[in-house]
């Protein structure tokens, strides 16, 4: 043993090396601590006779944390101790976190995968009782893909343009009030963006509309300011560089931004559009006050009531009975799928097109 | 050295033009300077004509629309006030915000401090794909998952904290659908953003800061309450914010969990109450036209709320953006 080590025994002994060797718990002894505090939780949860697995839990950790910081306080000191603590705590706060966030993605996978085939995703609900089982989604996807596509296509060249302004040639003080703006508008919730619409139809034609292109006006609100906030970010990436030496080369400035700057950032661009399509594809809000939604495949978005897979869900979600929460689930499993598919094309974008540094 | 009596009169005639501004350029500047008015305009537009129709509206209130319980607008007289709702919203909010923030932070220092480095990316990179999960799906989990889950952790409550006031149920045996669970589901809903914004601002802490704190002799836990926290504070305070903009703001998730009384009630675990947005879409479907006239009069209160704490929210980071060296 002590020929093995070799820079240990000399300093043993003395009074000044005693303090940075002091003692410390083995590397298994947090392990050993939650192995214990499980023990006792599931002792006395059973034997009080305390129903919920979640109260065992919540014993279990308070157990770990107040036996860690006992022991840890006895053996390596008080400092060290609350370190065990603070630890414990961000670990658990992680774990407290995900067992919902996880509870969530399983249980839509889980009931929504058996409605789905192909008769749910190519039927509308035309003629299907709410209390029988079948009918589909398909009115609700034509009625979302119309309803975000002219949303996009408002919201996408304002946006793109009220960047460029910001990054090329806005100062002063409208500048200014444009980016605080911008960033208020991020937080306007979307029942607002909904009534907002809706009191634009009472004040101009004094009747409350319902057809998707007011909701897509509604959607267009929403999903303006995240289009000009992540535009702006990467037009700001763009290197200076590359701007001076197209204006020197003598091209006019609006051609630079055009031609230069604008191709350079275009893979950025693209991401920040498809997360902003995937935003309000999922918004349900406004599309109950200014859609109504409706049973059939209507495939006009300016003329009578539509379909969005988001109104979808709670349309069927408020039948209130086992068919029709089903197909909410099968409804809600498309959405997840259409919105998470838009968001990984949309990273993966990004990630090829990055700018590469060197 | 001998030519430098000529150049001083060539540049001259280029000076005197000045930048060269073409057609193309000034038709270029003005849409993208329009692009920006257009979205000032469109701010401005949103309060005018909600507030417009809020006044009609509450011009022919019958009640008190502050202090009023009941959103009977159908009535004649119609008589209606938000008081149910703006507390709903802000217990609910308030509610959220108790759960989410210290976990949120938990995850964000989890990410950047205490996950092993090769697991920190992949899990900040799943809390962003969380947090566009449509707010209806959170909604359809709330009410068909959650709340018939809460039940044991609500009479567990009500058994022990029952003397709170807080935590008492009036029948132990309805469903959980209270505020109290509207905030748990509003928590799970905000805790992705807040962790997000969190940790963005968590990763800007200069490394020399922490060093130096780990280099004096500190724990772990040290280093972050005293290098770490203080420099993050502001931004913290600010991602809370947008928080709980984004619950004051949510509409569906409140709308499938709660059941709706025009109730005020201090125990949270009832299921009664309201908040602004679950009332106007519950209320939308039957309302007339005066009767949807009183919930836009609301949307307009809903709207001033959510202004004010993400304009703060916003005004917080700015400042902080001035003041910190750190980030050039």
């Amino acid at each position: 043993m002590s020929d093995t080590v070799m820079d240990a025994t000399p300093a043993a002994g003395r009074p000044a090396h005693t303090k940075l060797a002091s003692r410390h718990l083995p590397r298994w002894s947090p392990l050993a601590i939650a192995a214990g505090a499980i023990v006792v939780a599931v002792a006395i949860g059973a034997g009080a006779g305390l129903s919920s697995h979640i109260q065992w839990g919540l014993i279990a950790l308070l157990l770990f944390v107040g036996g860690s910081y006992a022991i840890t306080a006895q053996v390596e000191g008080r400092r060290q101790a609350k370190d065990r603590v603070a630890t414990s705590l961000v670990w658990s706060s992680f774990i407290l976190a995900v067992i919902p966030l996880y509870s969530l993605v399983e249980t839509t996978i889980k009931k929504g995968a058996g409605v789905i085939d192909g008769t749910f995703l190519t039927h509308s609900m035309n003629n299907v009782l709410t209390l029988q089982p079948g009918g589909g989604v398909y009115h609700a996807i034509i009625g979302t893909l119309e309803q975000v596509g002219i949303a996009a296509v408002i919201a996408t060249p304002i946006g793109l343009l009220t960047a460029v302004y910001l990054v090329e040639y806005g100062k002063g003080r409208l500048a200014k009030w444009v980016t605080f703006f911008v960033d208020v508008m991020t937080g306007v919730p979307s029942i607002v963006a909904g009534l907002f619409i809706l009191s634009i139809w009472f004040v101009l034609l004094d009747k409350a509309p319902a057809n998707g292109f007011a909701g897509s006006l509604a959607l267009a609100i929403l999903m303006l300011p995240v289009v000009v906030r992540s535009t702006e970010e990467m037009l700001k990436l763009v290197p200076n560089e590359l701007r001076e030496a197209s204006l020197a080369l003598g091209v006019p400035k609006w051609r630079t931004i055009v031609k230069v700057v604008v191709p350079t950032s275009i893979g950025g661009i693209t991401t920040g559009v498809m997360l902003a399509v995937a935003r309000i594809a999922g918004e349900s809000a406004p599309i109950a006050l200014l859609v109504f939604g409706s049973n059939v495949i209507n495939t006009d978005p300016f003329h009578d009531p539509q379909s969005s897979l988001p109104y979808y869900i709670y349309e069927q979600y408020k039948n209130g009975n086992e068919p029709s929460y089903a197909r909410a689930w099968g409804a809600a499993l498309v959405l997840i799928a259409f919105v998470m598919i838009l968001n990984l094309v949309a990273r993966a974008i990004a990630r090829w097109k990055a700018p590469k540094h060197q | 050295m001998t030519t430098t009596a000529p150049p001083p009169t060539k540049p001259e005639p280029h000076r005197a033009t000045g930048p060269v501004t073409r057609p193309g350029d000034r038709i270029f500047a003005g849409m993208a300077r329009g692009s920006g008015i257009a979205l000032l305009v469109v701010m401005a537009a949103i309060a005018a004509f909600l507030t417009v129709r809020a006044v009609h509206a509450i011009s022919k209130d019958h009640g008190n629309f502050l202090t009023t319980f009941e959103w009977t607008p159908s009535l004649n007289p119609p008589v209606f006030g938000i008081a149910v709702l703006a507390y709903g919203t802000v217990v609910s909010a308030i509610i959220a915000m108790v759960i989410a923030v210290p976990i949120a932070l938990g995850i964000a220092l989890f990410i950047t401090h205490y996950a092993p480095r090769r697991l920190g990316g992949p899990i900040a990179y799943v809390i962003d794909l969380l947090a566009a999960v449509p707010s209806i799906i959170y909604g359809l989990w709330g009410a068909l998952f959650l709340v018939p889950h809460m039940r044991g952790l609500n009479l567990w409550l009500d058994d022990y904290l029952g003397w709170t006031v807080i935590f008492h149920k009036e029948d132990p045996n309805s469903a959980a659908r209270s505020l109290f669970t509207v905030g748990i589901l509003l928590a799970i809903m905000v805790l992705p953003i807040i962790t997000n914004v969190s940790r963005e601002v968590i990763n800007q802490v200069p490394k020399m800061h922490q060093e130096a704190a780990l280099a004096l002799g500190a724990t772990r836990w040290e280093v972050i309450r005293l290098s770490v926290l203080p420099f993050a504070r502001s931004g913290i305070i600010s991602a809370s914010m947008l928080g709980l903009g984004r619950a004051l703001g949510e509409t569906m998730a409140v709308a499938t969990v709660l059941s709706a009384s025009p109730t005020l009630s201090a125990h949270i675990l009832d299921p009664v109450g309201g908040t602004f947005s679950q009332n106007i879409v519950a209320k939308f479907g039957e309302a007339d036209d005066f009767g949807r006239d009183a919930l836009i009069a609301s949307g307009l209160v809903l709207f001033l709320i959510t202004l004010l704490v993400n304009g703060a929210a916003r005004i917080i980071i700015q400042r902080r953006k001035e003041y910190s060296g750190a980030n050039a």
